[in-house]
Formats: structure tokens, C-alpha cells, sequence
């Protein structure tokens, strides 16, 4: 086995993982444009995903596609009511203030899925098989490319949604001014709560793509929530490309730093690179200038 | 009015009486600090499950000497900081006889202070060998050390005549203890540990790490934590097409591990207590009887079958029933009684104390178990 191939097995986990990672991102990025708070309960959404997955598949039997759609519903119905319960109510309090609430309100749905179901770890069936594909000296599984199919289609979606349609112009005109946007006859509370349906329906999917390869609990949020905010971060807060590479460059980063030097800084490295980000370019890798935040 | 005096004196008499049987039916006082939940509750909830029904089923039949058993358990969280605390009220509020548990041994080595200083006698049903190694006259355990399992999978090492390990083990307690013990043993197999890496017990992907091996002359892989990160570790580990024997650690020993694992699981070769292997077991083996029971009874009341977690629990007050039995009811007669017990077949192992030996057990507690078509199969 030559350094190559383990390179290329480097390179190939780390985008993977890093495909999760700007998945979650996105829904940092949406919500924190259309709001302006960062919504750190985001990770128990993906948590929901994966939870309502299993609860359906496993507890009630129902056929794997018909599960996750619900699934995916579900969590994201679960979303609207965190908005309706937990942030609309408050709308007068300060970004900050919110940003806490949403912390509170993480934990809240963590320790309401641990009564739910339970402490134990879950796992789902893969979509398509266990047989590992080989692919330039590095071995993937189907389920990868599901990650991979799923993220590009998703951000195509996305990108199509906020540039050519009402609502999605709607929410990009909150992202510039909510203010403005309320004049000229935007509902920005419906907005609001659009994005987090949108946001809280995207990280359940991505939830849900990877439970059958890292498996779900109810404690998964917090890392996996962790890991999207740095990529967010590391896109500048934009809906869009940024979001997406940011979360590859950490995917590759961590899985390159596990492997080339110690697995023990994995986390590290996340960490390291957010901060660094936050010191010398608060406004993302990717981002010009302040204004192009979608 | 004599009548009435002589109605008040019976009556009094029988207040008396009353107060005196139920002065002699004092209940034994027990106190359990498990982690129900928080992170180690895998452990603890099974610890207090099977606490708690194993002490139901002494009192109902007839207590000890009469007497039934008190049984005041504590949730813990897997906090040391709490475990302290409430060790503490255990003892000063409670005025317990003895205590069962914490269920980590971080907890444990946290606890043991207080109760060595309060001479409160401590059956801890965590694994960590520095818990009685050295020796503490007040502290006992009963999970098996990781050196007996380490010693099971590098004995079987020798015998496929593999010298070249890679290791790889959880960044938490449980990970690194084993971790120290691999090194520690390795030399004395003639075992090279060409790769030590290690992983967190959060992360999702290893495929780096393995990578890594992949790429290292490593004819065998050591992993080393409990769920969900081995489960991880296998499936990887299958996706990469590493074709070298994986073996694991006693943490994973529960269908659990299988379920996650999936098809993965299949080869996979851990050395684990002998609850999971019941029925596999000859008639002529000492635990066998116990264990049956024990699964069974479990089975009933929860649902679920006994795992060795719980056992640790049942082999705790069960130990310190036969203390009590041999009419121990003090913590410094206990804790003599305890010392004196020999040949206790129980769900961990055969338990034998000595004044030097508070852990009790031998490499017999563990046996080498491989996993075929999603079940157990003992190895040798």
C-alpha cells in the first residue's frame, strides 16, 4: 500500500464527512440570513433526522423511503414549533439573547429525545448495500455517494430556490434589510419560520444520510451541530458555495490530521482552523465583502 | 377505672412488643452510587436494575436473618464531583453499612477516599486496575481488570503466532486504561505494536486511522472502547478491505455492538465475561448456575437480557449478602467477611479475597468469543 493510496483515502473520507459538514452548515447559514442569530440547536435537528429514521423504520416498520420522508417532515414540523415556541415569542429580545435561547432550546430537545427513545445508539440500513466501491486506490461505500448525490442536489436546490423564486427572493431581501424587507410588504415572520422549516428539513436529511455509516443517539448534535457552524464560518455565513467548500476543507483537514499526524487533534483541528477564521477573516474564506451573503 | 388502667398498661405492652419486633426487623441499610444516567449509563442503569432486583428477591425471601436489606440508591451521572457528594450523605445521612458501585472508576477512585476514611466498606463496579491495585482495605470490585482481558487476546496473539499488533483505542477512561495495558503486556508476548492510534469516542469516521494501519505491517488489529465508536471502527475497517483478524475489547461484549455493527460485526474476536455465552457453557462450569438465573430473572422483570454490566451489580450485593450472612452487620465485620470469601461463583467470575487480593478474579473470568452469523461462538 503506497503513501498515494492512503492519501487518496484521506482525501475521499475527508470529503465525505465534509459533505455532512457543509449540509449542517447550510442550515446555520439560512437561518442566521434570514434572522440574524445563529441557531446552535441546529445539530439536535440532525439528531431528530437520524432519531425519527430509526423510530420509523425500526419501531414502526415502515418501508425505508416512506420512513425517512417522514422522518424528514417530521423534524421539520419539529422545526416550525421550535421557531413558534422558543423564538417567536421573543422577537423584541437581542440577537444574543436568541442565541442563547436556541442553546437552551438544544438541550431541551436533546433531553426530550432521551426520554423518548431512549440513551441507547442506533443504526440505519444502508441505501444501497455494503459492497465497497474502489476508487483510485481508496475504497468508499454506496452509501457515500448518497452523501455526495444528496449534498450537490441539495445545494442546486437551494441555489435555484433563493434565486429564482418569490419566497426565496423574499428571504434574501430579509437577509439585506428586514427592516426594508417588512415595508415593502415581506412577511419576515413567515420568512422567519420558512427558515427554519428549510433549514431544520435540511439538517434532518443530512441526519438521516448518516446514520446508516455513523450511527445516531440522542447526544449526536452537539458535535455534528459543532462541525456545521465551523463550516459555515469558514464560508462567511453564505447560503450557498462557501458553506459547501468550507465544510469539505474540514472534512479533509480533520481526516488528513488524523491520519498524517494524530488522530488525538482531530477535533482540534476543527477548532484551531474555526478560531483562526474568526481572527483574521471574520467574513469567511470565501466572501468578498460584506454585502454577498447568499 | 382499674379496668381502664389495665387496658392502658396492655396496651402499652403491646406498643412495646410492637416497637421491639419492629426494633428487631431493622432493615439493613445498603447504599448503590450508579450512574443511571449521563455518558456511562450504559452502565448504570443495568447496574441499578439488577441492584435493585436482587434485593427485592432477598427480602421476599425473608431478608437476611430476618432482616430485610434497605437498598438507597443514588444517580450519579458519571460526575466523580457528585459521586463524592453523595457518597458522603450515603454515609452521614443514610448511615449506610456499606456501599455498592460508583459504575467508572473515575467515579470509584474519587469515592474511594471518603469511604476508606469514614471506614465504610466500597464494592466498586468499575474496571480500572488501579482500584485495587494497591490494595485498599476498604475498597473491593468486582468488574474484571483489563489486564485479564489484554492478557486473553495476546495469549490468543501467540497461539496464531502474530507479533505485529496495531492498536486502536478510544481517548476516553476506558480506551486509555486499555491502552496502558496493551503496552504495559505487549513486550511480555513478544508483541510489536506498530501503530497506536486512537480515536474519540464521539467520531464517525476512522478511516483515516485505519488508513494508517492499512498502510503499517500490522498482522492484527487491537480496538479498544465501548459503543458506539468499535461499531464504527468494524464497519470501516470492512469498507477499506482490511482483510487482518480485528480484535476487540470486553466494552462491546452486548448484542448491541452486533446490531450496530451489522454484517460487519462477522470475524470480530473479543474476550468477554461469561453472561453473554450462558447457554454455550458445560454444566459442570461453577457460574453456570448463577448465570442462567441471573439472565433469566432479568429477562422477566426488564424485558431485556442480563448483560455483564449488571452482573457487576448482582456480583456486588451478593457478595455482601454472603458477608452479611455470616452475621456481619457492622462495616468493619463486613469488610472482614468480604476478605474472607472464596470459590463465590458469581456473574463476573469465580471471586476469591484475600488481604492482597480485592479484585478476586482470575484470567478465567474472560473467555474468547467470535462473532458468526450475528452470535456468539466461543473461541479454543
Amino acid at each position: 500500500m503506497d503513501f498515494s493510496h492512503q492519501l487518496s483515502q484521506y482525501l475521499l473520507s475527508g470529503l465525505a464527512t465534509g459533505a455532512i459538514y457543509a449540509l449542517i452548515g447550510l442550515g446555520f447559514a439560512i437561518i442566521y440570513n434570514s434572522t440574524g442569530i445563529i441557531n446552535f440547536a441546529q445539530g439536535e435537528f440532525v439528531m431528530l433526522g437520524g432519531m425519527f429514521g430509526v423510530y420509523f423504520y425500526e419501531i414502526l416498520k415502515f418501508p425505508l423511503a416512506a420512513a425517512l420522508l417522514l422522518a424528514v417532515l417530521c423534524a421539520a414540523a419539529s422545526g416550525v414549533i421550535f421557531e413558534r415556541l422558543a423564538i417567536r415569542p421573543l422577537r423584541r429580545a437581542t440577537p444574543l439573547g436568541l442565541v442563547i435561547i436556541t442553546i437552551g432550546g438544544s438541550i431541551l430537545v436533546r433531553g426530550i429525545a432521551m426520554l423518548v427513545w431512549g440513551k441507547d445508539t442506533h443504526a440505519l440500513p444502508t441505501f444501497s448495500g455494503d459492497t465497497p466501491i474502489a476508487l483510485a486506490g481508496a475504497t468508499l461505500l454506496p452509501q457515500h455517494l448518497w452523501i455526495f448525490a444528496l449534498t450537490v442536489l441539495l445545494i442546486a436546490v437551494n441555489k435555484l430556490f433563493f434565486q429564482f423564486t418569490i419566497t426565496g427572493k423574499a428571504l434574501r431581501a430579509c437577509a439585506v434589510n428586514r427592516r426594508a424587507a417588512g415595508l415593502v410588504g415581506i412577511d419576515v415572520r413567515r420568512m422567519t419560520m420558512f427558515s427554519f422549516l428549510l433549514a431544520s428539513g435540511m439538517g434532518a436529511l443530512a441526519g438521516i444520510i448518516v446514520a446508516p455509516l455513523t450511527m445516531t443517539s440522542y447526544d449526536v448534535g452537539i458535535m455534528l451541530g459543532l462541525k456545521g457552524f465551523c463550516a459555515a464560518i469558514i464560508g462567511g455565513m453564505s447560503n450557498g458555495i462557501g458553506t459547501v467548500l468550507g465544510g469539505l476543507l474540514l472534512g479533509v483537514l480533520e481526516s488528513l490530521g488524523a491520519g498524517l499526524i494524530s488522530s488525538g487533534y482531530k477535533d482540534a483541528i476543527t477548532f484551531i482552523i474555526l478560531l483562526l477564521i474568526l481572527f483574521l477573516r471574520p467574513q469567511g474564506l470565501f466572501s468578498r465583502g460584506d454585502s454577498e451573503r447568499v | 377505672m382499674k379496668n381502664r388502667l389495665i387496658r392502658m398498661a396492655t396496651l402499652l405492652l403491646a406498643l412495646v412488643f410492637a416497637a421491639g419486633a419492629a426494633f428487631a426487623a431493622e432493615p439493613i441499610r445498603i447504599g448503590a452510587l450508579f450512574s443511571v444516567t449521563g455518558p456511562p449509563s450504559f452502565l448504570g442503569e443495568p447496574e441499578r436494575n439488577t441492584a435493585q432486583m436482587v434485593v427485592d428477591e432477598i427480602n421476599k425471601a425473608g431478608g437476611i436473618k430476618g432482616r430485610p436489606i434497605e437498598l438507597i440508591v443514588y444517580d450519579t451521572t458519571g460526575d466523580p464531583t457528585k459521586a463524592v457528594q453523595l457518597a458522603t450523605k450515603l454515609i452521614k445521612d443514610d448511615k449506610v453499612v456499606a456501599i455498592v458501585g460508583p459504575s467508572t472508576t473515575g467515579e470509584t477512585m474519587a469515592v474511594k477516599p471518603v469511604t476508606e476514611k469514614e471506614q465504610i466498606p466500597l464494592i466498586s463496579c468499575a474496571a480500572g486496575s488501579k482500584i485495587t491495585d494497591p490494595v485498599n482495605p476498604w475498597t473491593f470490585k468486582t468488574a474484571q481488570n483489563d489486564t485479564l482481558a489484554v492478557a486473553r487476546i495476546f495469549e490468543s496473539l501467540q497461539k496464531r503466532k502474530l507479533d505485529k499488533v496495531a492498536i486502536l483505542t478510544a481517548s476516553d477512561g476506558f480506551g486509555a486504561s486499555g491502552r496502558e495495558q496493551l503496552k504495559n503486556q505487549a513486550a511480555k508476548y513478544g508483541i510489536t505494536l506498530t501503530v497506536d492510534d486512537t480515536f474519540g469516542p464521539k467520531d464517525t469516521d476512522m478511516t483515516a486511522q485505519l488508513t494508517k494501519i492499512r498502510g503499517s505491517e500490522a498482522q492484527a488489529i487491537i480496538c479498544w472502547g465501548t459503543n458506539p465508536g468499535p461499531a464504527v471502527v468494524a464497519k470501516n475497517v470492512r469498507q477499506l478491505g482490511i482483510k487482518l483478524p480485528l480484535f476487540m475489547s470486553h466494552g462491546v461484549s452486548s448484542k448491541k455492538f452486533i446490531e450496530l455493527a451489522g454484517e460487519a460485526a462477522e470475524g470480530i474476536i473479543l474476550p468477554s465475561g461469561h453472561v453473554i455465552v450462558a447457554d454455550l457453557l458445560p454444566a459442570t462450569n461453577p457460574q453456570k448456575k448463577a448465570l442462567m438465573t441471573y439472565v433469566q430473572e432479568y429477562k422477566k422483570r426488564f424485558g431485556v437480557e442480563g448483560d455483564h454490566f449488571g452482573g457487576h451489580a448482582w456480583d456486588a450485593v451478593m457478595l455482601l449478602k454472603t458477608a452479611l450472612e455470616q452475621g456481619a452487620d457492622t462495616p468493619a465485620a463486613i469488610r472482614d467477611q468480604l476478605e474472607k470469601i472464596s470459590g463465590f461463583a458469581g456473574i463476573g467470575g469465580v471471586f476469591s479475597f484475600s488481604a492482597t487480593d480485592h479484585a478476586g478474579l482470575t484470567k478465567d473470568a474472560f473467555v474468547l468469543v467470535e462473532i458468526k452469523n450475528k452470535d456468539w461462538v466461543l473461541v479454543e
